[in-house]
């Protein structure tokens, strides 16, 4: 499809690629993604506006643009307020944990193929590594630290609760989320970014590995403590999560480190299932056209996570760890070894014969794969959806179908579907009940 | 060609350089006044409680999910390499992998019927 | 001395110090971050030997669970801000451990010291890509493999024991 140089490991080539060219390729992301953040808060503020009906941050700059940029100049002049009873060392190092963090991950992001820089010819990534997913989770693992040294150093009761919330609302998703990944290795036999996006050349990942994908866009919500599940600054319960008593410069890090990591996990969805910077329908994607797909893809993301905050109210904690330990986390894994033997199956593994059908070949052992995985699920889903009905009847009151409507002497409307008894009958029950009252 | 570490390296440091210097720039230009109120835990308006820390106690379901948190980890982490070499380890690691995701299904399924992944 | 080897002595320095500051610091929530310091610097040094997937997994295992158990740990209990005196060892007892401490290192050394191949080894990268560490743990090392599932099981027994939900009053 494009001029894409494997270098000896099948990964990307940087035999081109001088140490000041990697300098000036770590600045262009940085500036990418410092100007990605400000468009995208601005974009969000805009897009809510509009499905709420209201035009948003129109001020500031044509249509509102430098709206965020003001904002940030704003937090810059405020004071920074430290609580007495605070750790101070602690207190400093948990934003910049935060804000240092976020930024690591896009290293590995390849951003376009091979393009031309400075007479130099070097992939639009800044490194590559064989292990880069891990590093991404590994990256998310140590990014953790800054919310829950963020919400102890504060020396206060709601942060610590936020901050508790938010890690173990983070772990438990992080899981799942490595879970979902290990489906898209098995089917591209690596873990290094760019032999990932290679390896979706004829199909992107997100129509065979579908649940996966889905799986993953959950997760990724649920990482970056995005509506739905924003369940770390629940202002009605916790007042502002783990960034409570946090202001000026300390707090835009914050909130820097959350936009950055919505970036971090949208570019590794794009990568992973969305084939990173190729295009679709075989449009152009040679040299910085890339650049564009990749862009345009992450930006849907963006767009999805507005949305959602959007339409969706949050969920209550409970609800949001069953769903990730009872549903996320099990499936996921059954799914993985349901890919694995449908790659041992299409390897020929197993044996069996190859049918021909519509003139393609088809191993009998990869149908057989796919036809027991099928049925397991419908089964599954006819039994387990058969339970949760049950138990949603018995979860409903049982509502009589008769009701008094002078019960104990107070007029009772009757509920839907209800019928009122007998006036006759109601008056003895009413002589009934000041019987028993008066003895 | 430098060792692909080493950009990685670049951009932690851009990144923390940034975040520093304007964590500093703050401390430096925003304005200082001191009052004593501000510098109290923020509970709404009414009195901080005296010990949030050292006194309040999280629940132990926190403690129960880490846990969880590392078995799953744990599983994971072999699972990378299982399924990146794949294609050359061969029907037997599918089966050793099958089997030992069975024995943490076990583990997963006592904690459900044990009532260990309830939060409410 | 290459580069590799300043940049090992750089990763064991910050491996040493932060496990030295860890025992020492009278706050128990810093030690806890002295250890992860400690931590990056193992990763670290690993990840100079060539062994990258290892020097992640420490990462993922070590600093992104383990250190956070042991986090939610102290908050279980009281995680203070500020020095914790009253767990103060006293003078004898911080000098019994430091000698033992003493004691165990030296023994550690006069051991690894020479497998390493003497003061002035240099380091020697090994490639240990995971393709490879999957091919190991698949066929020699199947066995622990498999017991560990049996080790993790027990783990999550003893992890519900401690915590004691009990299914009818959670």
């Amino acid at each position: 499809m494009t001029a894409f140089i494997a270098g000896p490991n099948g990964t990307a080539d940087f035999s081109d690629t001088p140490l000041w060219l990697s300098v000036v390729k770590a600045l262009f992301i940085f500036v990418y993604l410092l100007v990605s953040t400000l468009l995208v808060i601005w974009f969000e503020r805009r897009v809510i506006g509009r499905m709420q009906q209201r035009p948003g941050p129109n001020r500031n700059g044509p249509f509102g643009l430098l709206q965020t940029l003001a904002d940030g100049m704003k937090s810059m002049l405020k004071e920074d307020l430290k609580p007495a009873n605070a750790d101070s060392v602690v207190f400093t190092l948990a934003p910049l944990i935060t804000a240092t963090m976020c930024f690591v991950s896009f290293s590995i992001m390849p951003l376009a193929g091979d393009v031309t820089l400075f007479g130099h010819r070097t992939p639009l990534q800044l490194t590559d590594l064989p292990v880069a997913v891990l590093m991404v989770l590994a990256v998310a693992g140590v990014g953790i630290y800054g919310i829950v040294l963020a919400g102890w150093s504060s020396g206060s009761t709601y942060p610590l609760m936020g901050s508790l919330r938010a890690t173990a609302q983070m772990v438990s998703y992080e899981i799942a989320m490595g879970l979902s990944l290990v489906s898209v290795f098995l089917y591209s036999g690596s873990m290094a970014t760019s032999q990932i996006v290679q390896a979706q050349e004829s199909l992107w990942h997100f129509i065979p590995a579908c649940f996966a994908f889905f799986v993953y866009v959950v997760t990724m919500v649920g990482e970056t403590n995005r509506l739905p599940f924003d369940l770390a600054e629940g202002e009605g319960e916790i007042v502002g999560g783990y960034f409570t008593e946090y202001s000026g410069m300390r707090f835009a890090m914050f909130f820097l480190g959350e936009y950055i990591n919505m970036f971090t996990v949208a570019a590794l969805a794009t990568t992973m299932f969305l084939g990173g910077w190729q295009a679709p329908f075989g449009l152009p994607d040679n040299g910085w056209w890339g650049l564009l797909w990749f862009t345009a893809k992450l930006w849907f993301f963006m767009f999805v996570f507005v949305w959602l905050r959007g339409s969706l109210p949050r969920v209550r904690y409970d609800q949001f760890m069953r769903f990730g330990w009872k549903f996320l986390i099990p499936t996921t894994l059954l799914w993985v070894v349901a890919v694995a033997f449908y790659v041992a199956a299409k390897n020929n593994w197993f044996g069996g014969p190859i049918l021909q059908i519509a003139g393609r070949d088809y191993s009998l052992a990869v149908l057989i794969v796919i036809g027991v995985c099928a049925s397991l699920v419908i089964v599954a889903s006819w039994i387990l959806g058969d339970r949760a009905e049950r138990r949603a009847a018995e979860r409903l009151p049982q509502i009589p179908v008769e009701v008094d409507p002078f019960a104990g002497g107070y007029p009772v409307p009757p509920l839907p579907g209800q019928r009122l008894v007998e006036p006759g009958a109601a008056d003895d029950a009413y002589a009934a009940t000041k019987e028993v009252s008066r003895g | 060609m430098t060792n692909p570490y080493v950009p990685l390296l670049i951009l932690l440091a851009l990144g923390f350089g940034f975040a520093a210097l304007s964590v500093g720039t703050s401390l430096v230009v925003g304005p200082k006044r001191y009052n004593r109120a501000k510098a109290e835990a923020y509970e709404c308006g009414i009195q901080p409680t005296p010990r949030a820390q050292g006194g309040g106690r999280v629940p132990i379901k926190y403690f129960l999910t880490a846990m969880l948190f590392i078995i799953f980890d744990v599983e994971s982490v072999f699972l990378y390499p299982f399924a990146v070499a794949f294609n050359q380890l061969g029907l037997f690691a599918l089966v050793e992998m099958v089997l030992f995701i069975i024995t943490v299904f076990v583990a997963y399924a006592y904690v459900w019927k044990r009532g260990g992944l309830e939060w409410d | 001395m290459t580069a590799l080897d300043l940049a090992f002595l750089a990763a064991s320095v910050i491996a040493v110090a932060g496990g030295v500051l860890a025992i020492t610091t009278r706050q128990v929530v810093h030690a806890a971050l002295w250890l992860v310091v400690s931590l990056l610097g193992v990763a670290g040094a690993v990840l100079i030997l060539g062994a990258e997937l290892v020097a992640l997994v420490l990462l993922l295992v070590y600093v992104g669970a383990v250190v956070v158990l042991v986090l939610f740990a102290l908050m279980l209990t009281r995680a203070p801000i500020g020095p914790d005196t009253a767990h103060a060892p006293g003078l004898p007892r911080a000098l019994a451990a430091g000698a033992v401490g003493a004691a165990v290192v030296t023994m550690l050394l006069s051991v690894l010291i020479p497998l390493a191949g003497g003061w002035g080894a240099t380091v020697d990268r090994q490639s240990a890509d995971s393709p490879r560490v999957a091919r190991e743990i698949f066929t020699t090392w199947v066995w622990p493999f498999e017991l560990l599932s049996l080790l993790l099981l027990a783990a999550l027994i003893a992890a519900l024991a401690v915590s004691r939900i009990q299914r009818d009053a959670p």
